[in-house]
């Protein structure tokens, strides 16, 4: 081999060297920005005519006629019994005499926007489901059931008095954070389910389509608006309760409410939606 | 009839008799408690991978208990059928959940 061929050799060494470095340098960055920007102007591309903020009002954002039963339905809103339910709960002490606000900043009053955020100390994310029920717990009381109920009146009550704040989740520069959402943002878009559908597939894809007689809603803005009064439900429901049966509805087991998982998919689906308005207590179809 | 509607007849018939046969052969070779018990843990075994990989799917559990209600009730040819439709719903999710760790990519928002 003479100097030349040598050299070129080497050349092409490094260079396939450096292409294989690449892709895999790539893949491997999470960046929630960026991932949170992309998501944002995915959902304002397709939906042109909606104002960013009127996404948090799902399936009424993307459909004039029932933007408009949704506004005559505001009047009385289905959600009401549960708010004063959740209002009432919330001020109540526990017999230990402490009571939810002194289990949160600020009292507990327009928190709602802060929620979940990471712990660095326990390394995991924790949502106002969890917080709540942990406040239970240190105060001596019973958990209630993440699903429905007395957890979907406490949070509809806090999610009340953050109306109209900004979702404001942070990710701390914690590799641990990082990786939380890179985890939500899997299961976001994995396909589970005899049915083969991610969340994705009805969020992302076909948000405004109809799935049988409902309008589907956009991921952008979804959670801003739970905890919500269903039609479907007969009644309320969190957001628990919201990932529970849209995994049962694709014909996947769910997961225990609260696992690892579905916090982290709750932190990737309000990350990507900062900057969009707290409207919950909601009322859907 | 023409020769070829009589051949055509034949064939059917011929299709429709292999058929009856096949769905016949069941009863012939009836399934005893250990077919159900062998063809019930294998099923179980596939659904567990599933569960590792936290990708179960619901008919798997409906086939699962179909198939133990159909042995209780001594129906060891249904049992074995619904053991073997469980089995073979746990591996598709299982596959799902494998492919699914590179796939899910291809649907993300860039």
């Amino acid at each position: 081999m003479n100097v030349r061929s040598a050299i070129h050799l080497v050349s092409l060494g490094l260079a396939l060297a450096f292409a294989a470095a690449q892709p895999a340098a790539a893949a491997d960055t999470i960046d929630p920005a960026v991932d949170a920007k992309a998501f944002q102007k995915y959902f304002t591309d397709k939906f042109p005519k909606v104002k960013l903020e009127d996404f948090v009002n799902g399936p009424y954002s993307m459909n004039e006629d029932m933007h408009r039963q949704w506004e005559e339905k505001e009047e009385f809103p289905p959600y009401e019994f549960s708010l004063d339910m959740g209002k009432e709960m919330f001020a109540k002490p526990f017999k230990n005499g402490k009571s939810y606000a002194d289990c949160f900043a600020n009292g507990g009053i327009g928190v709602r926007q802060n929620y979940p955020y990471f712990d660095e100390k326990e390394g995991k994310v924790i949502t106002l489901e969890l917080a709540l029920n942990r406040c239970r717990e240190a105060n001596g009381e019973p958990p209630f059931s993440y699903v429905k109920d007395e957890m979907a009146a406490l949070t509809a009550y806090m999610a009340f008095t953050s109306r109209g704040k900004p979702f404001d989740i942070k990710i701390p520069n914690d590799p641990r954070a990082l990786e939380a959402f890179e985890t939500g943002k899997q299961y976001f878009y994995t396909r589970r389910g005899q049915l083969n559908f991610s969340c994705a597939s009805c969020h992302v894809q076909n948000p405004g389509e109809r799935i049988r007689a409902e309008i589907l809603a956009p991921a952008l803005g979804i959670l801003n608006a739970m905890p919500i009064y269903r039609s479907e439900w007969g009644g309320m429901g969190t957001i628990s309760r919201r990932f529970t049966t849209c995994n049962v509805q694709t014909r996947s087991v769910p997961l225990d409410p609260q696992s690892d998982e579905y916090r982290d998919l709750e932190y990737y689906l309000s990350y990507v939606s900062n900057g969009l308005p707290i409207s919950g207590p909601g009322a859907r179809p | 009839m023409s020769m070829i509607h009589s051949k055509a007849s034949i064939s059917m018939l011929a299709l429709m008799a292999a058929l009856l046969g096949a769905g016949a052969s069941p009863a012939l070779g009836a399934a005893s408690e250990d077919d159900f018990k062998a063809a019930y843990a294998a099923a179980v075994d596939a659904n567990k991978q599933a569960a590792q990989l936290r990708d179960q799917w619901t008919v798997t559990a409906t086939a699962l208990a179909g198939a133990k209600k159909a042995a209780d009730a001594g129906d060891f040819d249904k049992a074995v059928a619904e053991s073997k439709e469980a089995e073979a719903l746990a591996k598709a999710s299982v596959f799902q959940a494998t492919s699914e760790k590179d796939a899910w990519k291809a649907m993300e928002i860039h």
